[in-house]
């Protein structure tokens, strides 16, 4: 017996959880305006978060998913991608939707239960939030093949939950991203827990990067709460991606700070310990240290960008509040490119039924 | 013009779908080299090349869910599912996705993409192989749901269905697929969607049918012209929205209707145009309508699908409890 086949997974980190390089940064890392730049994006991201988690919790929005802590991933991805790449989400990306174009009031709208909120004005190509688990992964396998049948140098990111990858449409779309070579890079955010599963009790894979070798792609793990490496990470699987060198997977390392949506109570099933230790690991403070440690920041600074980051959220949040409520034609009009002729009489009855406000139905 | 098969016109369909639009893409498996397990697919491979009609790995769910991506880049892809019985692991991405890209994004993105999928049973298959989805499909909302019951529909439609905006489920009656000939003009026409097509003429009793049975059906109106009646015959077509006027019309003149349907009885799509001819036209009604259908059982295997599928004899005793309805 001897040995055909022989891989391994490896892990990237620049900065480690003190803010301190691990390693020779990489080029783009040298512009420290530009870091700059993505920690303003960082925080932006987090006042907008703690907004989105108050809102519902005064009952002005639906259910919500945090971003909390995942906040260097969204960075990474977001700056990476170019405008006419494709993204394709689940639904604790809004990060890389702000830095894509949509707007933080499209998605409050989202939020509250509104399509309008998916109606993007930028970035028009991306798709909406997939719900279901790992479906988009298949979307993307179908996204990317088109760009490549077009001869086009754009990508398709493809992100998703650890909880992701025990799913078949994930090993499907990978494997047929594999088998095409295809401009893709799949995304997993690798934050722990799938719901009240935690990571250990999902699979019995060493790594969840190594899930790709199977499907023959490249894979690799870095650092989720570094957002130098994970910048990096995406920049080399795009560069592989636009150079015909075929898709990716990156398995980001990170941990869900939040409970996993409004709708859930994370203490009934993880211990305030393991959280109060991962918040060590946390990425908004690990790139505030580095940067106040280059001279790039520093009080006065942080002070005013917090207050600019309020008045930005703060801003949107009435734009969503002085937003009308949809109206019930919207159910209809949206369905087929045309009304189809049975479907007229339905549309008459709704607007008749009214009551837009559901006040007599049960809550 | 050429007298052809059902499943030959299906490829003249994409064939010329595949001339006449770059967009066009053909996916599936086994649709390339092998021409697809029917041989719906014979021949476009090498005409119009592996990148557009190409070889899927084997996985429902990826073929709807990369058709779905394909769509929403701005392709339009006609994606094969070897047979309606496979296509429930692909459901999430019909219901789920397919459906209600549209909607959920108010218009900014569309899915114009067709899932071909041969159906129903009469064919002496294996297991699964026999399935009448239709009423799943047609009970989703934001897709369209097609049926033909002919060589010339089945061009025609599968033209329209490619051309359509939205996301059809295209079902070919596999036990038409040799079982006749007819002249096929190819000219690019496509017939309508959601139109009923009304095959024979009659004042007597309105046959409702769709798919594979408008086959028995037509041979069951034999049957009742030689015993002095004369049946209304209705290929409802596109199932999904489906054209109730059309059935109402008839069903105003005759009085009476009777529907055909192989699939199983309980919450089928007979029991959606029973009711709504019910709703809508109890006053033209002098006698209930009839429901002709498959058992609610699972579909036998090959030995018994001539007693599941409805026969030409089956829907003429039905005929005549609405014909004798006093």
């Amino acid at each position: 017996m001897h040995s055909v086949a022989r891989f391994e997974i490896t892990y990237s980190q620049f900065l480690d959880e003190h803010g301190r390089p691990t390693q020779p940064l990489p080029p783009f890392a040298k512009d420290t305006d530009q870091l700059v730049d993505l920690y303003r994006w960082m925080t932006l991201m987090r006042t907008y978060d703690a907004k989105a988690v108050a809102l519902q919790r005064t009952g002005q929005l639906g259910t919500y998913a945090s971003i909390l802590g995942q906040e260097a991933i969204q960075a990474g991805v977001g700056s990476a991608m170019r405008a006419d790449d494709v993204f394709l989400m689940t639904y604790r990306e809004q990060g890389v939707q702000l830095m894509r174009g949509v707007t933080m009031k499209e998605l409050f709208l989202y939020w509250s239960g509104d399509e309008r909120g998916s109606d993007y004005s930028v970035p028009r190509r991306d798709f909406p939030i997939c719900i279901t688990i790992a479906a988009h992964a298949t979307h993307a396998v179908g996204a990317a093949y088109a760009i490549k049948l077009r001869g086009q140098s754009r990508a398709v990111v493809c992100a998703m939950g650890d909880g992701a990858t025990s799913k078949g449409d994930f090993y499907e779309g990978m494997n047929a991203a594999g088998a095409w070579q295809l401009p893709l890079v799949f995304l997993v955010i690798n934050n722990q827990w799938a719901i009240s599963v935690p990571r250990g009790a999902q699979t019995a894979a060493q790594t969840l990067a190594q899930k790709g070798i199977a499907a023959g792609i490249a894979c690799e793990q870095a650092d989720g709460n570094d957002l130098i490496a994970m910048r990096d990470a995406m920049d080399r699987a795009l560069a592989r991606a636009r150079a015909g060198g075929g898709p990716t997977l990156i398995e980001a390392i990170t941990y869900r700070l939040s409970d996993h949506t409004t709708a859930d109570d994370a203490s009934r099933y993880r211990s305030a310990d393991e959280v109060a230790d991962a918040w060590k690991r946390e990425p908004v403070l690990r790139l505030r240290t580095y940067l106040t440690q280059a001279g790039a920041w520093d009080k006065a600074r942080e002070e005013a960008l917090l207050k600019e980051c309020n008045e930005r959220v703060q801003s949107a949040v009435q734009e969503y509040i002085d937003t009308p409520l949809p109206v019930p034609a919207a159910m209809f009009d949206y369905l087929y490119a045309s009304l189809p002729t049975g479907l007229q009489s339905q549309r008459d009855e709704a607007l008749l039924a009214g009551e837009p406000d559901g006040a007599d139905h049960a809550r | 013009m050429a007298q052809i098969t059902l499943v030959e016109a299906i490829n003249l369909a994409l064939a010329r779908a595949l001339a006449g639009d770059p967009d066009v893409v053909v996916l599936g498996q086994d649709v390339g080299r092998d021409g697809g397990v029917f041989r719906a697919t014979l021949g476009l491979a090498d005409r119009f090349g592996a990148e557009r009609v190409l070889d899927t790995p084997l996985a429902e769910g990826l073929i709807a869910g990369m058709a779905i991506g394909m769509a929403v880049e701005g392709l339009k892809p006609v994606a094969e599912i070897q047979f309606a019985g496979f296509a429930y692991t692909a459901i999430d991405q019909i219901l789920n996705h397919a459906g209600r890209m549209r909607h959920r994004t108010r218009g900014r993105l569309s899915c114009p993409m067709v899932l071909r999928m041969p159906c129903g049973a009469g064919i002496h298959a294996p297991e699964h192989h026999s399935e009448s989805p239709e009423a799943m499909f047609a009970h989703t909302p934001g897709i369209r749901v097609v049926y033909p019951s002919s060589p010339r529909h089945a061009y025609g439609l599968l033209l329209a269905a490619i051309r359509d905006p939205d996301p059809v489920i295209f079902l070919e009656p596999t036990r038409l697929y040799r079982l006749f000939k007819e002249e096929v003009e190819d000219d690019g026409v496509a017939l309508p969607l959601d139109s009923c097509f009304t095959l024979r003429e009659g004042t007597d009793v309105t046959l409702v049918t769709w798919g594979g049975m408008v086959h028995e059906t037509l041979a069951a109106a034999d049957a009742l012209a030689d015993e002095g009646y004369a049946a209304e015959v209705i290929d409802v077509a596109t199932l999904k929205p489906y054209d109730l006027d059309t059935i109402l019309a008839s069903v105003a003149r005759t009085g009476r209707c009777v529907v055909v349907s192989e699939a199983a009885r309980t919450a089928g799509f007979a029991s959606e145009i029973a009711a709504a001819v019910s709703e809508h036209g109890l006053l033209s009604l002098m006698a209930p309508v009839q429901r002709v259908t498959g058992y609610d059982t699972v579909v036998p295997l090959a030995r018994l699908e001539k007693q599941y599928i409805p026969s030409p004899a089956r829907i003429v005793a039905a005929t005549h409890k609405a014909l004798e309805f006093s």
